[in-house]
This record gives C-alpha cells, structure tokens and sequence, in this order.
C-alpha cells in the first residue's frame, strides 16, 4: 500500500473503499487516503482499527467514520446523521456543518465540528470530546455519562437532558437547560480544560468566555424519599 | 422512511430540464422508499383546469366520465390517457368537477385539480415509474417527488405520495401523523373530501382548508404546526413554488441547498449531490418548526 491512496467515489464504490482501509489497517501499513466525489454517500472510512489518515473530499452521508478508533477522518465539507457515533479513539473532524446525534453514544477521541451541529449532538456520550465551532441544536448531550462538550456557538433547547457526568462548555446563548442539567461555577480547572480542548481542537475563542453546564445529579440517585413508591 | 424531493427553479432557462433533474434526484431517494413513488410537475398555468386522475381497477372507461362531465360542467372536456391515469382539462369549474368524479366513479382517485400542476404515481420501483410517466421530459418551473415505504396504510398506487386535496396545491410528508382520524373527521365536517385513509392526505387536506379560508401559505403551514400531531418533514408545492417545514423536533432528516440557479430539498444530500452547480451550493439543514419557502411570484 502506498502511503498515499487515491479513492474516486464517481468510479468506485464505498464497499470497495472500506474494504481498501480495513485490510490497510490489517496489514499494518497504515498511510493517508484521500476520498473524492463522496457524493453524501454513507458509511464512508467505518470501522477503523489503525492509524489511518482519511480525507474525503466533499460532503459525506450517514454514519460517517462511525466505530472510529485510532484513525484521523477529516471531512471536507458537511456530515449526515450519526457521524463519528461510538467512536473509540482517534480524531474526525468536520470542516462544514454535521447532521443530527453527531458523536453519539462515543467512548473516546475527539470530534471536532468545525462549522454548527444539528439536533441530539453528543447523546448518549460516554467519555468521548465533542468541540463545535457552531451551534448545537435539540437535546444536544441527552443523557451525556461522560466526556466533555465545548460548542463556541449556541445551544438548542433541552441541553443535557438527564444528563449523569459530562461536562458541557457553552459560550453563546443556551435555549434551555433539559431536566437535572443546571450551570455550574467555571473555576480554573475548567477554563484550563476549555483552553487544552480548544487547542487539540485547533479552534480559537477565549476559554474563560464560556460557561459550564452539568448534572444536579438529582435524577439519578436513589431518593429515600421516594421509598414509599416501590 | 421515506425519501422526499423537490426541486424549485430560479432559472427560467432551466424549466425544459426540470423533469429530467428531478429524476436524478428520485432515483437516489430509491432505497428510501422502494415500494412506490410519485410525482408532481408544476408547468406554466394553462388556460384550462386540469383534473389528474387515476384508475384503481386500469378498466376506468374515461370517456363516460368524459361525457358526464360535459353534461355536468356544461364546458367542454377533452381526455388524455396515460397508462392507468388520465388528464381532463376543461374550462369548467374544476372543483366541482373533481366531487362528481367522486360521486359517480367509485373505481377513479382524483389526484389533482389546477391550471398548473400534473400529480402521477405508481407502485414499484421508483425509476419504473418515473419512466412510465416520462418524468424526464417534462417542463416547469417546481416539482416534487416521494418514493414511500409504507408504514401507515397499504402499498397501493392510491396511498403514494404526493397527495393533493386543493387547486394547484399538493404535498409529500416523510414520517406519520398520530391525530390523522380525528383531524379528518373535523376536516370533513367542513367540506374536505378524502378518498384514501392513508395519514398523509390528511395533511394535505388540512393545507387545502386554511387556503381555501383565506390563509397565505406560510400561515396555512403555521397552523398545521400546530394542529397537526405527529413526525414529518414536508414539502409542499403551489402554482408559485414550493415551501419546507419539519416538525418540533426535528425526527425526519431533510436537508436544502440553494444556488443562483435553483434550490433543492430532499431527505439526504446524495439527491442533490449531482444538480448542476451545487459544487457552489449554499447547503444547510432546515431547523425544527420553521418555514422555509420560495416563490416565483416575488
């Protein structure tokens, strides 16, 4: 394998790409690929065990990058749904705007969103980083266990609905907060960790300009009170 | 799911290729929606109403209908048959002439009624179908397109999408609505006839109402968000162009992009990925609850 590939979507197919990268990553002979005419296809670069460079150049469909673990998967243009869900580790960055549940149920990595990020971003996040240069719409980090979101935009209503450990980043306006999400005081660990964020993240905005948000942690601890009704 | 298109053109230069644009699209929105499609072309008003018809048995005698019509009306009818769908343009009064064909053909679906629009559709693969109607070749200003799977009612031609209960006005839904057989009751008492159970006529129907009570389209859209229970994302096309609204919270995926030269709707970027131009493209997902609509008249 060379160590730069060359893909064109107008001549060859997605199974034929993902197919190039997953025995690329078998072989051990990880090297840089780039994707032309990706056309919104879906499912482009998933699954991803090595250390890859992956380019696509233009707008990618569904699921993009999905299961990343290792690779670097930069998207030269917009996302759709679900890009980078459950990534593991290794970083994918979206030069446009990405589609709803961006990062979704993610365990490690970074994703990085350069432009805004629709509805349900980060649900479900489980310990990976999402920093959005944009907004985030709807019911961003619903139920968001753990990892950390920096979005430079606004957020959309219902921010971190029953939200249990992330740490949530906002510098614009908030809609609203969903249920259990309250702000919490920005002391100097945290503006550090905007500031290493934003960094890794190569996005640049005043990290002590944001404002955090996490969980009350009211909804899910055992209320004795409530005993009565069980 | 379902996949949804439309395509709104800017351009009159481009009218002779509108059909054969919305055909690439429709063709990538096939595994979207692989058990039946439709279509709907807006050319230029004609002088004449056309009424579009389609017959649920394919042993419809159109001439019948035809001559009652004329006796009816009291105006002059003539038919075009297409495979199992027919276009009766008259000068009559086309509202009424869409009620008798109710009335006194329970074998026909009215699909459409209106100076400017052509409504088809069909069970089966969706290019089969853009291909038996000639999509392709057909001239206009605005079109849109569905291919369905169906969750809601059954997979016949009568239950594909698009839907069409008012003059020139006609719409494609991407989801399903949870109050449909109450809205439809509260629609018929107030004069909406309906000739499928399926979810979407009813939207469409509810459209059709608030025009006909004097509403602009965006207020007739505002009320729908309102009224109408439900997931959708919806295109909906007028004699003057077309408008897209999802529901509050945003379950059904659509995505817009506009240039100098047109701009395009669908489900996914892939159906707009080979349009002219769109390398140039301003590209953007529309936001729960709002009103993104275009028009030839402004």
């Amino acid at each position: 394998m060379t160590s730069n590939t060359e893909f064109d979507l107008a001549r060859q197919t997605v199974r034929e790409l993902n197919a190039a990268l997953h025995a690329a990553a078998k072989e051990g002979a990880p090297g840089a690929f780039t994707v032309a005419n990706p056309g919104g296809a879906h499912a482009l670069a998933c699954g991803l065990d090595a250390p890859l460079s992956v380019t696509v150049k233009g707008h990618a469909g569904y699921y993009c990058a999905g299961m990343n673990k290792q690779a670097e998967v930069t998207v030269e243009g917009n996302a759709g749904t679900g890009c980078a869900e459950n990534i593991m580790s290794g970083l994918v960055r979206v030069k446009g705007d990405a589609s709803q549940s961006l990062g979704a149920t993610g365990h490690g990595g970074l994703v990085v969103c350069e432009g805004s990020a629709s509805a349900r971003c980060g649900i479900s996040m489980k310990g990976v980083d999402i920093v959005v240069g944009g907004d985030i719409g709807h019911m961003s980090a619903f139920m968001a266990q753990a990892g950390r979101m920096v979005v430079l935009g606004d957020a959309g209503a219902d921010l971190g609905d029953s939200i249990y450990e992330a740490r949530l980043y906002v510098r614009g306006r908030v809609a609203s907060l969903g249920a259990d999400c309250i702000e919490k005081e920005m002391t100097d660990e945290h503006v550090a960790e905007v500031a290493e964020l934003l960094e890794r993240a190569g996005l640049d905005a005043d990290p002590a300009s944001f404002r955090r948000y996490g969980s009350a942690r009211k909804l899910y601890h055992f209320t004795v009170d409530n005993l009565d009704a069980y | 799911m379902c996949g949804i298109v439309g395509l709104f053109l800017k351009s009159e230069a481009l009218a002779p290729e509108l059909g054969r644009l919305t055909g690439l699209m429709l063709h990538e929105m096939r595994d979207r929606g692989p058990d039946s499609a439709g279509f709907a072309v807006y050319g230029d008003p004609e002088d004449e109403t056309k009424i579009t018809c389609l017959s649920k048995t394919g042993e419809t005698d159109w001439r019948a209908i035809d001559a009652d019509l004329e006796r009816m009306l009291d105006a002059e009818v003539s038919t075009e048959v297409l495979e199992d769908h027919a276009i009766f343009r008259t000068t009559g009064d086309g509202a009424a002439a869409r009620r008798r064909i109710i009335e006194i053909a329970p074998d026909v679906t009215v699909l459409s009624v209106g100076r400017s629009i052509e409504l088809f559709k069909g069970v089966g693969d969706p290019d089969i179908v853009a291909e038996r109607f000639g999509l392709a070749g057909r001239v206009g200003r605005h079109a849109i397109a569905h291919t369905r799977m169906a969750t809601e009612s059954a997979v016949v031609t009568a239950g594909s999408h698009p839907f069409s209960t008012g003059e020139d006005t006609c719409l494609v839904h991407n989801g399903s609505l949870s109050n449909h057989n109450r809205l439809r009751e509260r629609l018929e008492m107030r004069g909406e006839s309906f000739q499928t159970e399926n979810d979407s006529e009813v939207a469409a129907g509810y459209l059709a109402w608030r025009l006909r009570e004097g509403d602009g389209l965006e207020a007739a859209i505002g009320h729908a968000l309102k009224d109408l229970d439900g997931f959708y994302t919806f295109a909906i096309g007028t004699r003057d162009g077309f408008a897209v609204v999802r529901d509050p919270i945003a379950c059904k995926p659509a995505v817009i992009a506009e240039t100098d030269e047109w701009v395009a709707m669908s489900s996914e970027f892939r159906a707009i990925a080979r349009l002219p131009g769109v390398e140039n493209a301003e590209i953007w997902e529309p936001q729960p609850e709002r009103i993104y609509a275009w028009s030839h008249a402004a």
